[in-house]
């Protein structure tokens, strides 16, 4: 049953991935980034970690695309230009990419990864509970550097998207 | 039975040369900053997999700092672009080469 739904998730969220990389309209493309992220959310669910599917979900799916999608209506490249294919750009990257997935295969296989089988894990309602505690016990520095760090995000945005419009301006 | 370690590393390491595919063979500036997230997400979901198998919940901690790092690096991201596109009324990398020279 386990497998089952692995291969069903993994085949899906592959099929998508390769739908961002592919589609010719760009809408279609986060929409495809979407459903992928919904198949990883589904992935990390059979892995235990209900929290960060969740996560995952409610940030990738409901933020970051919705925030591609709204900056790809803006800028209306709705159906725009068609990508145009370059054989030896095109062959490269594919070479490319199916080294890098050898290598790393390579490397997965080599390692005897699988010889063990999953460790005992902690039950699944303290699961939360759990991350709460370690994210004001051991990581409590990497929390309040974070925070700072999405402050600074937020000032930077304002000012990139400021600059911009009074350099306009006077034009 | 359960899928082993094995197979979520063969699947990460697919969904992230898929994505460096997309980096490499698109044009679009939008779409190669989908396939970097798609990049991102495919580690996280590698480590995700070594956290439940080794039975610690460091990874999962990271993953957490990771999606929170990522969604003020998108945000950074789709600013630059629009400013990009303020300025120079594309964001196709063929024709944004003034630092080729």
């Amino acid at each position: 049953m386990d497998q089952i739904a692995f291969i069903s998730l993994s085949v899906f969220s592959l099929a998508c991935a390769l739908g961002v990389v592919l589609s010719k309209n760009t809408v279609n493309g986060a929409m495809c980034l979407l459903l992928c992220l919904a198949g990883i959310a589904g992935l990390f669910v059979q892995l235990h970690a209900y929290f960060l599917a969740f996560i995952l979900v409610w940030v990738y799916a409901g933020a970051v695309v919705a925030l591609f999608l709204f900056i790809i209506m803006l800028l209306d490249m709705q159906g725009g230009q068609p990508w145009r294919f370059r054989l030896v750009q095109a062959l490269a990257g594919f070479m490319s990419a199916a080294l890098l997935l050898a290598g790393l295969g390579l490397l997965a296989v080599r390692g005897r990864l699988g010889a063990g089988p999953p460790a005992g894990h902690a039950a699944v309602g303290s699961s939360l509970k759990l991350y709460a505690y370690q994210l004001f016990t051991t990581y409590l520095l990497p929390v309040q550097v974070m925070g700072f760090l999405l402050l600074i995000a937020m000032l930077g945005v304002i000012v990139i998207s400021r600059r911009m419009g009074e350099a306009e301006d006077p034009r | 039975m359960k899928p082993s370690l094995d197979a979520y590393v063969m699947l990460s390491a697919a969904l992230f040369a898929i994505g460096f595919l997309g980096v490499l063979v698109r044009r679009n500036t939008l779409v190669i900053y989908m396939c970097l997230e798609l990049m991102l997400v495919a580690a996280t979901l590698a480590l995700v997999a070594f956290s439940r198998f080794n039975g610690t919940e460091d990874g999962d901690v990271f993953v957490f700092f990771i999606l929170t790092v990522a969604a003020a690096e998108v945000a950074v991201g789709l600013a630059i672009i629009v400013a990009l596109f303020r300025a120079r009324r594309t964001v196709e990398v063929d024709r944004l080469d003034s630092m080729r020279h």
